[in-house]
């Protein structure tokens, strides 16, 4: 027993030595403190709780992004109180859902099209509870539906592209054949030929054509970044110099053969700012094509702290930021002025409607 | 037990397990309880939650703090550390038995639903529990749950949202084409190592992923994936085929806990008391032996892999047709590799496996609690898990951790036989 008590002892005081080490972290802080009292009491105080998908709060993708969304609007108005808990499969959708809606939550954020049912299912028990449910439309009052167009930002991607290639051949390959993805393909290969329509040129696409939905490339994984780099180094060796992954993590495959390229292969990163997501790797990042989850989600958390909760659809476009290129970064010296121009001409009549895109994988 | 020292001079029976091994068998009720196997569960438990309140206390923002001052003020990092693990602990107890908060509300919900999750995540780790325990049993390690659960759970799905048929009929229909799947699946695991002796950890592990491709390939397909076809999602079960809710609509656990009894009474009855059950043990215990009396061993590897197959469907069963309505790329929910874990912990038989399956239900049905209210990761609760059969898998560890004399095998010798198969 005295044998048992020390091992006990021992324990203790070396995970206390090991916290002792270890920087204050809030990625597992999940209440965030809050500094001061009502410095910005006009923005209104909110509860406002998050259910994650599954991968996890840091997984470089939709549910990084949307939490970004909360702790920003935690950080510009401390009176919004943030939270979030993740989801490990999804048995876990509804029992989390209950327990946010349990704990007196203002808003319930659902990240993911896949709670949608679970969703739509607690908010009609729950009618007096607001909700919000990001990556599909509205199924009940009082679920506030967030949807992303990016064909659009694709669309800018594709033309960019398009313009940059010194090989007139660039790429894209996705983590899988579901819309989420392929409407960014979509999106980027109808930039391309639009490119090619309006200045005759002949730039090729590796990976995707959009009127064959069943083809094109695809990783068949969002983190397997080995399967990022063979793709990619395949896609050079067929001439192209611009590629543009739409896979999660694999992505990062991508931006390690574009170093090992010497300066032959450009890479556009994907949802986030490649800049910040994978900041080692910025140099070889042309732009990013975007997706604005973080924006709009402080957008709806701040509508909602000033006392009214939005109702109905958001959709994401150029129109409102919720898509669209990051800035050029490093390239910013290296593409045209002309070219930058041209882009905001196409930006403009995307939003004006003057150009339409096809990509059926659309939100309506 | 109490008042032992640690020099082993002053401790003659320590002593005499040094000297020769040989532990002198215990007398007295509580000497025979605590050298039992199942109190080097418990123990293993309570040691595995102990650890786990370290790691609650080191993820405690607050403890974390305190620490960095822990040499002027060492009471705080304790005060923290502590309060950490009991509000953890008690969030576990609130959202896996009863939860005096929702409660409060009076309605059956408030009542019953911390213990309605425990039982609802129990289910299919019963029945994924039952299936490897019998592949433990006949010598063979079953890791191709997962596959076996995802292929339970798309034909009983494509039942269930396909055909439209009449109350109970569909039902009944969505649970055979599940049984049917599953078997499928872990039949074919048998089929190679008894035609080609090709090893089932093999074999299984690779046809979990073609069953996970297949679903996602499914996912993909006109007639499985719901319009608007924005996510890779199916049809979701019509009412007809769902399995019906067992405490009515507000709280989740349905008739598959029910599945999951009868097939662990199925599972006692074959292993206990029938000719196959006895047959499976024999090729399990020893297959040259099994071979020499006459009995048919490939015949028995087909025949073991079709009814653990078949146990996965089960659980696929209750995870579409119960807990969940629509298919999606993780319909499995890591159930094929937590059923492993609760056969271990329930030593490959029916009431541990019932048992083990209930503990790990009501373990994540907490951790989800305690994510919820204090913010600990539901993680621990996985680790809390591992460290468990970590401790079982090595009773001498725990007997020594506990001072605990007594002799006994463990499941390790269990687990040997499996990976010899």
């Amino acid at each position: 027993m005295r044998q048992s008590l020390k091992i006990l002892a021992a324990l203790g005081a070396a995970s206390l030595l090991i916290a002792g080490c270890s920087k204050p972290s809030s990625s597992v802080a999940q209440e965030q403190p809050t500094n001061g009292n009502n410095t910005a009491a006009a923005g209104g105080s909110l509860k406002a709780c998050m259910v994650l998908d599954v991968g996890g709060v840091d997984d470089h993708s939709f549910n990084q992004s949307s939490w970004a969304g909360l702790q920003a609007a935690n950080k510009a108005n401390p009176n919004i109180k943030i939270s979030y808990v993740p989801s490990s499969s999804q048995n876990d959708y509804t029992p989390n859902l209950t327990a946010e809606t349990n704990k007196g939550c203002d808003t319930v954020i659902a990240v993911g099209g896949l709670m949608t049912e679970a969703v739509q299912k607690i908010a009609k028990k729950n009618p007096q509870q607001h909700y919000a449910q990001i990556d599909s439309a509205s199924t009940a009052p009082n679920v506030y539906g967030l949807q992303y167009n990016t064909a659009q930002g694709g669309f800018l991607g594709g033309y960019l592209a398009a313009g940059m290639t010194h090989t007139g051949t660039v790429g894209t390959y996705g983590g899988l054949n579901i819309p989420p993805v392929t409407i960014y393909m979509d999106g980027f290969w109808e930039g391309v030929q639009y490119y090619n329509q309006q200045n005759n040129k002949n730039v090729k696409v590796l990976g995707w054509d959009e009127t064959n939905q069943k083809g094109g490339t695809f990783a068949n994984s969002f983190t397997d970044a080995n399967k990022g780099k063979q793709i990619t180094q395949q896609f050079q060796q067929q001439g192209a110099d611009i590629v543009f992954p739409v896979a999660g993590g694999t992505g990062v495959g991508s931006a390690a053969a574009a170093a090992a390229s010497n300066g032959q292969l450009a890479v556009i990163w994907v949802d986030t700012d490649g800049c910040e997501s994978v900041a080692q790797y910025c140099k070889y990042f042309l732009t990013s094509v975007t997706k604005n989850l973080t924006g709009s989600v402080q957008e709806y958390v701040n509508k909602a702290a000033s006392g009214t909760f939005p109702t109905g659809n958001y959709i994401g476009t150029l129109e409102n930021d919720g898509t669209g290129l990051a800035p050029f970064h490093d390239w910013d010296s290296k593409v045209p002025a002309d070219l930058k121009s041209q882009l905001d001409q196409v930006k403009a009549d995307i939003i004006s409607g003057k150009i339409k895109i096809k990509s059926p994988s659309q939100p309506k | 037990m109490s008042e032992q020292t640690f020099d082993p001079a002053a401790d003659p029976q320590a002593h005499l397990v040094a000297a020769d091994g040989q532990r002198p068998a215990p007398t007295g009720f509580w000497s025979r309880l605590a050298a039992s196997n199942l109190m080097v569960t418990v123990l293993a438990i309570v040691t595995a939650m102990l650890i786990g309140g370290v790691l609650i206390a080191m993820a405690d923002p607050k403890t974390q703090d305190a620490a960095h001052y822990f040499f002027q003020y060492p009471w705080d990092t304790f005060t923290y550390g502590f309060q950490a693990i009991w509000h953890g602990y008690v969030a576990l107890f609130e959202g896996a038995i009863f939860n005096p908060h929702t409660a409060a509300s009076g309605t059956l919900a408030g009542y019953f639903n911390p213990i309605s999750e425990t039982l609802t995540n129990a289910t299919p780790l019963i029945l994924g529990g039952l299936s490897v325990g019998l592949a433990f049993r006949a010598g063979l390690f079953n890791i191709g749950g997962q596959g076996q659960v995802i292929a339970g759970a798309i034909c009983a799905g494509f039942v269930g949202f396909h055909w439209q048929l009449p109350y109970g009929l569909h039902l009944l229909l969505g649970i055979i084409a599940g049984i049917l799947g599953g078997a499928a699946w872990g039949g074919l695991a048998g089929l190679l190592k008894a035609k080609t002796g090709a090893h089932e950890v093999i074999t299984t592990i690779m046809l979990n992923y073609i069953a996970l491709y297949l679903l996602a390939y499914l996912l993909s397909v006109k007639g499985f994936q719901k319009p608007p076809y924005g996510q890779a999602i199916s049809y979701p079960v019509h009412k007809t085929a769902q399995l019906p809710p067992l405490l009515g609509g507000s709280v989740r656990v349905h008739a598959g806990l029910i599945l999951a009894l009868l097939a662990a009474w199925f599972f006692a009855w074959l292993i206990d008391r029938s000719t196959l059950g006895f047959r499976l043990r024999a090729v399990g215990a020893n297959q040259f032996a099994a071979r020499t009396a006459g009995m048919n061993v490939e015949n028995s590897y087909i025949t073991v892999m079709l009814i653990a197959g078949a146990l996965c469907g089960l659980a696929g069963v209750s995870q579409i047709l119960g807990t969940n309505t629509q298919l999606t790329g993780d319909i499995d929910a890591g159930i094929g590799f937590d059923a492993i874990t609760v056969a271990l912990l329930g030593r490959a038989n029916a009431k541990g496996i019932v048992a083990a399956g209930l503990l790990f239900g009501a373990l994540h049905a907490g951790g989800t609690q305690m994510q919820s209210a204090t913010g600990t990761p539901i993680d621990l609760v996985q680790v809390i898990q591992a460290l468990i059969v970590l401790f079982i898998a090595a009773p001498m560890l725990v007997r020594a951790i506990w001072r605990i004399k007594g002799t006994g095998t463990g499941i390790g010798g269990q687990m040997a036989k499996g990976w010899n198969g």
